[in-house]
């Protein structure tokens, strides 16, 4: 996947809050048109891509039964804030999905008001604070966005409700690492599309449904109604996970850069799991297997209990310094996630599905 | 009455300022490093001045003779090209490096910013541990420096860094509507407003412009550059805090500094310097005279150039006059395009129309 970096640069570089991801859709569309045969946005808004697999059992007489069916869900919807008040000039606001105020103050955002304004957050200058916070973080809600118009400009181009989204640069760092301020998780809605490009040269049985869904980062509503509406034999949820740096460094958290995170936990069907790893070996695909001991903060989570429940799995692509601007992942995982995904659909049949089972099942 | 069709010749400050103010607030500079701006300096005043050299220090000092008269007053003007940045201090393996602070920066402003390393400006980031792994506890203090690295990945750039090499934030600069936004515009205004200057040199003054180096780790370069210039008096051109945001409970804010749009800051008392009073009411009377908006920045602490070169040799008569600007010393700085326009003005005109025996004893 020669394009991998200028793709996902451009992915990194739009905006796409949680319940407002349409920016970042149209990219999505664009890359997933070429490698499926249908598209359609759910009535939640996620993108559903279909690619079917070999047969037509309704012309095809040998294949009697329906092809098997896979969910990828990747979640395109990003972490940021939002206007609460404009107050002579200046925007207060809140968040949207787990923000650390800590790395908030000089932060170059956009504001997506009557037209996008750039901006920066801004902590005021301490005399201004009481003095219990004196030399310590200022809270969220007494940080401000500064957009550098007169107040009277501000007051007409922005209003409460308007989003207000990271806008700093996506950079290629040393060692094939990329960063960027929606790593978490466009670098998954990559690997899909990775997957969906090795598939396009493959020869498949299951009809794939790639997912880009909504909302995962503040309600997982994408990940309950998308596999609701298209109810697959099985669903995988593509996400991003905690990764060895600096200030992380307890023994269960993976390193970046050695391989596709295999899931294991309550959220995850054992049969797929196993299956995942057993291709994985077989392909010599580099893989670390984690433990998600309940919820697995995936897009697994809502899927696994939806309609009367669906096998689950879950890959995951180490980050750095998850929710910041300057989230980093390797571009080497990410390659490794989309391989092991298509290796895995290749190998996936009408037998696989009908012998997913419990372990202490007959 | 004056006549103030003068103010018709005041350089104005176009698309072409503009875009080298963008440059030299991109290149990096930290203090004791400051070639790349020495190095656009240099391409900009060397066809403007009678002489351009590069002392000891790394100041650079342009010179341009008047044309009026034999007994030229003899003008110095001097702003900083340094800016607050950081050096790297230790290497701790796979493209991780511990920094200090350049300057003076508050470490609240360094987590989740996205860095340039070194001349050949590898990319870094400064992450943040994620706030998944945080407490509430943990999150009222700050992160400190000591935890903090430089991240550039694992790759065969890291080989390229080593302790000593300067770092300065990666942020681009911006034009948004009445507002300048960059990392380095404390001092970048003060250089390009020393070109447009230099550009347009009142033909009644011998004018020394000096670019100098080390302003922020305790006006370093400017004193050596005064004692071999030996200028009848000199003014510091600089950046000052615009701290003009609202406070927490409500109150007036009477601290300020400077306040955005209210033109250049002249200063009256700093921590450094007392500026010569003669000085003060000559420039505050010339923005009186012809109309140009100025303001009186608030006494107090902080200082300029002005600092060192007031005290070189027998005395140096001095004042400082400063384009407001917000944040300084975090990743981005904010100024206003008329403030920096009506400094420009100012200076220009008050030495243009500099009445004789301005320093006469009074």
């Amino acid at each position: 996947m020669g394009d991998l970096v200028p793709y996902l640069k451009e992915l990194l570089s739009l905006p796409g809050l949680s319940g407002h991801e349409a920016p970042v859709m149209d990219v999505v569309r664009r890359a997933w048109a070429p490698l499926s045969d249908e598209q359609r946005v759910s009535r939640m808004g996620s993108l559903e891509a279909l690619r079917k697999g070999r047969g037509d059992p309704e012309q095809d007489a040998g294949a009697s039964r329906p092809r098997p069916s896979i969910l990828l869900a990747a979640h395109m919807d990003a972490i940021g804030m939002m206007v609460t008040a404009v107050v002579d000039g200046w925007l207060s606001f809140t968040q949207i999905g787990g923000v650390d105020p800590r790395v908030l103050p000089g932060q170059p955002v956009l504001v997506h008001g009557r037209e996008p304004l750039p901006g920066i957050v801004v902590q005021g200058p301490d005399f201004l604070a009481p003095e219990d916070v004196h030399g310590r973080p200022h809270p969220l809600e007494r940080l401000w966005v500064d957009v550098g118009r007169t107040a009277e400009e501000t007051a007409r181009l922005v209003r409460p409700g308007d989003l207000i989204s990271y806008d700093t640069q996506p950079a290629e760092l040393s060692g094939e690492l990329i960063s960027g301020h929606t790593l978490d998780n466009r670098a998954s809605v990559a690997a899909v599309t990775h997957c969906l490009e090795i598939l396009s040269r493959r020869i498949h049985d299951a009809d794939v449904w790639a997912v880009a869904t909504v909302q995962e980062e503040v309600s997982f509503g994408g990940g309950y109604t998308s596999a609701f509406g298209i109810r697959p034999d099985l669903a995988i949820a593509i996400d991003v996970c905690q990764a060895q740096g600096p200030g992380t460094s307890e023994a269960h958290i993976p390193h970046l850069g050695r391989g596709a995170v295999v899931g294991k936990g309550p959220n995850i069907h054992p049969y797929i799991q196993r299956a995942l790893v057993r291709v994985a070996e077989e392909m010599e695909i580099p893989f670390l297997s984690r433990g998600m001991a309940a919820h697995s903060g995936t897009d697994a989570y809502p899927m696994q209990v939806t309609a009367g429940g669906i096998p689950t799995g879950v890959i995951s692509i180490p980050l750095r310094y998850m929710h910041t601007p300057v989230e980093v992942v390797s571009l080497k995982d990410i390659r490794r996630v989309g391989r092991l995904l298509a290796e895995f659909i290749t190998r996936l049949d009408r037998a696989f599905v009908d012998n997913i089972t419990w372990d202490d099942e007959p | 009455m004056t006549d103030t069709s003068l103010l018709k010749h005041a350089p104005q400050i176009g698309a072409e300022a503009i875009a080298l103010l963008e440059q030299l607030s991109n290149a990096s500079g930290v203090s004791g490093d400051e070639g790349a701006v020495r190095a656009l300096v240099l391409e900009q005043v060397r066809p403007l001045a009678d002489s351009a050299r590069v002392d000891a220090l790394g100041n650079v000092i342009a010179f341009k003779a008047g044309t009026q008269g034999d007994a030229r007053p003899k003008v110095m003007l001097a702003a900083h090209m340094d800016e607050v940045g950081l050096m790297i201090s230790a290497d701790d393996g796979d493209g991780l490096f511990q920094f200090q602070v350049v300057g003076g920066i508050d470490a609240r402003q360094l987590a989740g910013k996205a860095v340039l390393v070194g001349k050949a400006r590898i990319p870094g980031v400064i992450g943040a541990r994620a706030i998944h792994l945080t407490s509430p506890e943990e999150r009222r203090n700050t992160i400190p420096l000591s935890t903090l690295r430089i991240d550039v990945g694992p790759g065969e750039a890291a080989s390229r860094v080593e302790p000593g090499d300067r770092a300065a934030f990666a942020t681009r600069f911006r034009h948004s509507g009445p507002s300048l936004m960059g990392k380095a515009l404390d001092n970048r205004l003060g250089v390009a407003t020393l070109i447009e200057l230099l550009r347009a040199a009142p033909e009644n003054i011998d004018l020394t412009c000096v670019f100098t180096t080390q302003e922020e780790i305790g006006l370093r370069g400017a004193g050596a550059a005064a004692y071999s210039v030996q200028p009848d008096f000199a003014i510091a051109v600089d950046s000052t805090p615009a701290n003009d945001l609202p406070a927490w409970d409500g109150t007036e804010n009477a601290r300020y500094n400077t306040r955005l749009g209210y033109g250049p800051a002249i200063y009256s008392y700093d921590r450094g310097t007392i500026s010569d009073p003669r000085l003060v009411r000559w420039l505050a009377r010339t923005g009186e005279e012809y109309g140009i908006p100025f303001q009186m920045r608030q006494p107090g602490g902080g200082g300029t150039d002005a600092g060192a070169i007031h005290q070189q040799r027998a005395g140096v008569p001095s004042v400082s006059v400063s384009v407001p600007g917000r944040y300084p010393h975090t990743a981005i700085l904010l100024a206003r395009l008329e403030d920096w326009q009506n400094t420009v003005r100012l200076l220009w005109v008050a030495l243009r129309a500099m009445p004789e025996g301005l320093l006469a004893e009074e």
